[in-house]
């Protein structure tokens, strides 16, 4: 009697056909171009740059194949193409629009004569013509586990992932059984990547020992930090590795039912999930009776509606269950009672994104990657006043220095770097003399910061530490479900002080205030937003308490940042005789002519907005700015008198 | 009765047995303890916990602890007075109060309000200094409702009314709105019928209302007029 195929054989019929259609796509008969399509390209205009590949190569008659995949992280290079050229290497080209598509087309495609070195990044090879990706620091120093194939592969293409090793720790699990995927997950002490940092293996564990069935597992989509796309990215440029994971976890908690929580503000996700999920279907890969083990999964997509909080495991679950997304006491956790009363495991995008290489590739692996407490790696999206923003994924364990400074490139055009909130709003704002804190869940809690789900914002020195903590506190108070007194009550107290520091009012007791109804709201707030919102203030106030005090005391701010302590003055001797770039761009009418046929500024009329010093031409650069506004130097500032010069000529 | 279905436990040196399953906020009052609380009913199987007043310290766990959420347990031993639950106890207070007037001689609730209760006890004043007076931004008084009046600075949104519209309903005639700090109480209706349609008009929401928040239309304007005719006499 022949036994029937294993998973694994199963797998690898399916395997065959993808990985020949892979070897053909790495040796091209014809030319092939990758766009980076998700989400970020298409902002800036892949789907242009697509139209203007199909038309020149439609008017130039050549053949060449267009496929879209996901992003890479490198948003400061968007729009992103790859160029596999019959007998080059695939080479990389940077911030290629409709009309760059054009010129690589006529000079590149056309016969392979000019491959284009003005638009390239690198070549994605080693190879003796071309400098490499390799020999960036950015590529030098990230170490992909997570966003491996994110960028490389059609995110729709489920025979990519499957020429990649897709779905092999999937069957792996099914062969090894539900309790060795636990222990694997344990001893590679997977640390959740929601923000937490809670042991995956430990969560499994508590859920799979539930007596309760049937059991749920749920993925954490729903990303909400101002700023952070890194969830975004994953589902949109590599959905099955997701979908993997989500399926090697209900198997090994032994959930028949999986929710993928995606926000609705994310349609691209969204669509790019549900396509993975029919095809995963079609090929037995989810579904019933899944690699013809007795392991079946339901899977569905259940979009959130874009309130902060259901990132908030109970709010999610209440979310789900149709009631407002109001976070619940823990515990108990929704782990024993969740979802409808059921054991429910809730994971993060990204830690189930991590679970098929761990799986694969064994712990051992993965604990050598990162620290000893934190393995594996993370991935931050880093924004601000970078150099080269984007999603870089490190191993954990670097510092703060060296992810901005080597990876990021430093600040933007050479100004001094002042400050890096990290954690998204609830996170901290970590000084300079901070940065050589390593990158891992204790470590950031310790300096005052946190792992959060990894939004990392760099500031110069032009920002306000004040107007940051204002700003962050907005969001916070602004999305607190209500719930709690702490929360609802206590951070519009926090916002209502720091509005009035930025408008240079305040007191010591007012400071005092600040400090310790930040420290009592985190002590007595319901869940994790009330816990972490006031961590802007309380490390600003920490390491910037020069800035507050110039606030009130002063009414000065000293980054010349905070509209009612600064005032804008035209340097009479810089300032051109004539010109009046600034004159056209004032939204109140507030700059005048003087006597002497130059520019200067009715403070009454002036709202502030800047505009005159970028109008104002580099050559002369005579508009500035001051705090407080007392500080304007006397020019002996007269209007031009019109009437006189009519009658004078 | 047997150590079954007993639970032994010390509060503030005071050894007290309960019913196995207790909430230790339910185990406090009924033997004579004062907690203060305002989210808290009999019969709630997952109390909110959001009022943040019935902190308690429990020893060998960590932090001031909602003694509403925690099962009684043997041999636990609670503090009710520590410095620090009485800390954030005030906070919690002084951070209520700050949304209302302090006027409580125009409020229907006057000498029978909880919150005046626990201001007694925790002795603070029911109108806070320490902090700015900032009302909700909305309406002093709602009258969507054809007969209720909501009132959205006194209410301290406990969701008392939201639980127990709930229970007695088995729908939602009103419910929790918008978010953060102009989080409200709403009636809901069709659209047709309007605001109050799903509505038994029961007062079970009014009776429950620990501050006066909810009142009915008829017993207000008779409560205002004759308040009236005292302050004219």
């Amino acid at each position: 009697m022949s036994s029937n195929p294993t998973p694994s054989e199963l797998l690898s019929e399916l395997t065959q056909a993808a990985e020949k259609q892979w070897q053909a796509l790495q040796n091209p008969a014809v030319p092939v171009i990758y766009v980076g399509h998700a989400t970020c390209g298409r902002a800036a205009g892949s789907q242009e740059t697509i139209d203007g590949f199909r038309d020149a190569l439609a008017e130039k008659g050549i053949e060449a194949e267009i496929i879209t995949v996901g992003c890479l992280g490198h948003c400061y290079a968007e729009p992103l193409v790859t160029i596999h050229y019959p007998g080059f290497p695939p080479l990389m080209y940077q911030k290629v629009g409709a009309g760059e598509a054009r010129v690589l087309v006529n000079s590149f495609l056309q016969g392979g004569e000019d491959p284009c070195f003005e638009y390239l990044l690198g070549a994605l090879e080693p190879n003796d013509t071309f400098p490499t990706l390799m020999d960036y620091p950015r590529y030098l120093y990230e170490k992909r586990v997570i966003m491996d194939q994110c960028g490389l592969i059609d995110p729709h293409s489920l025979d990519h992932y499957l020429a990649v090793g897709g779905y092999q720790a999937l069957a792996k699990a099914l062969e090894k059984g539900d309790k060795w995927v636990v222990e694997e997950i344990k001893s590679a002490h997977l640390r959740g990547r929601g923000g937490a940092g809670f042991p995956a293996g430990i969560k499994w564990d508590i859920a799979r020992q539930a007596e309760k069935t049937p059991k749920v597992v749920i993925c954490n989509g729903d990303e909400g930090d101002p700023g952070a796309y890194m969830d975004r990215t994953l589902m949109e440029s590599n959905p099955h590795q997701v979908l993997e994971g989500l399926a090697i976890a209900a198997l090994a908690v032994g959930a028949s039912r999986a929710i993928l929580y995606i926000r609705a503000e994310y349609p691209l996700a969204v669509s790019t999930i549900e396509d993975a999920i029919a095809a995963a279907k079609e090929h037995n890969l989810l579904g019933e009776r899944i690699l013809g083990t007795d392991f079946s999964l339901e899977v569905s997509v259940f979009q959130g509606s874009g309130a902060f909080v259901c990132g908030e495991e109970t709010a999610l679950i209440q979310s789900i269950q149709g009631n407002r997304g109001m976070p619940q006491y823990r515990p108990p956790y929704p782990a024993v009672e969740g979802l409808d009363g059921l054991p429910t495991v809730i994971n993060n995008v990204k830690t189930l994104s991590t679970v098929p290489s761990i799986v694969r590739k064994g712990s051992h692996w993965f604990k050598a990657i990162g620290t000893e407490k934190t393995p594996g790696t993370a991935i931050f999206s880093v924004v601000g006043d970078v150099e080269y923003p984007g999603l870089v994924e490190v191993p954990m364990g670097v510092s703060l220095e060296h992810l901005i400074f080597e990876v990021c490139g430093g600040i933007k055009d050479g100004k001094p770097f002042k400050a890096v909130q990290i954690g998204g709003p609830s996170g901290g704002c970590l000084p300079e003399s901070e940065l050589s804190t390593s990158i891992d869940f204790d470590s950031l809690r310790q300096a005052g910061a946190m792992m959060g789900s990894g939004g990392m914002v760099v500031m110069n020195d032009e920002t306000c530490m004040v107007e940051v903590a204002r700003y962050f506190i907005d969001f916070t108070q602004h999305e607190s479900c209500g719930k709690c007194t702490f929360c609802r009550i206590g951070t519009r107290h926090l916002l209502e002080i720091l509005t009035g520091l930025t408008k240079g009012e305040g007191s010591d007791d007012d400071i005092a205030e600040l400090q310790t109804l930040s420290e009592e709201t985190i002590i007595g707030s319901l869940c994790s937003l009330g816990k972490t919102a006031p961590n802007p203030v309380l490390t600003t106030l920490r390491f910037f308490k020069d800035e507050y005090l110039a606030h009130y005391r002063e009414h000065r701010c000293p980054a010349l940042m905070c509209r009612d302590l600064i005032a804008y003055y035209i340097d009479l001797d810089a300032c051109a005789r004539g010109c009046d770039a600034c004159v056209a761009c004032c939204p109140t009418e507030a700059i005048f002519t003087t006597s002497n046929r130059k520019k200067a500024i009715d403070q009454e009329k002036c709202v502030k907005c800047g505009e005159c010093v970028y109008a104002c031409p580099p050559e002369y650069d005579a508009v500035f700015k001051v705090s407080p506004p007392e500080m304007i130097p006397d020019q002996g500032i007269k209007p031009l008198d019109e009437k006189k010069e009519e009658n004078n000529e | 009765m047997s150590k079954d279905v007993m639970v032994t436990l010390t509060v503030d040196g005071l050894e007290i047995s309960v019913p196995r399953g207790t909430k230790l906020l339910k185990a406090c009052l009924d033997n004579g303890i004062y907690i203060p609380s305002l989210c808290y009913l009999d019969g709630m199987d997952h109390p909110p916990a959001s009022c943040r007043l019935c902190l308690v310290e429990i020893e060998g766990r960590p932090g001031p602890l909602p003694s509403c959420s925690q099962t009684v347990e043997d041999g636990m031993v609670v503090h009710t007075e520590t410095d620090e639950v009485r800390l954030l106890q005030k906070t919690a207070f002084r951070l209520l109060v700050s949304t209302n007037d302090g006027k409580c001689r125009l409020c229907m609730a006057n000498k029978h309000c909880e919150m005046q209760k626990i201001a007694k006890f925790l002795h603070m004043p029911l109108r806070t200094k320490k902090l700015r007076h900032i009302p909700k931004d909305m309406p002093e008084v709602i009258e969507e409702h054809p007969c209720i009046v909501y009132e959205p600075n006194k209410c301290v949104l406990c969701g008392r009314c939201v639980y127990i519209c709930s229970q007695q309903n088995y729908d939602f005639a009103l419910d929790f709105a918008k978010r953060g700090f102009n989080t409200t109480i709403s009636f809901f209706g069709s659209r047709e019928e309007g605001v109050g349609d799903y509505c038994r008009n029961c007062r079970a929401c009014v009776d429950i209302c620990p501050v006066g928040a909810l009142n009915l239309k008829d017993e207000r304007d008779a409560f205002l007029q004759n308040l009236q005719a005292k302050i004219s006499a």
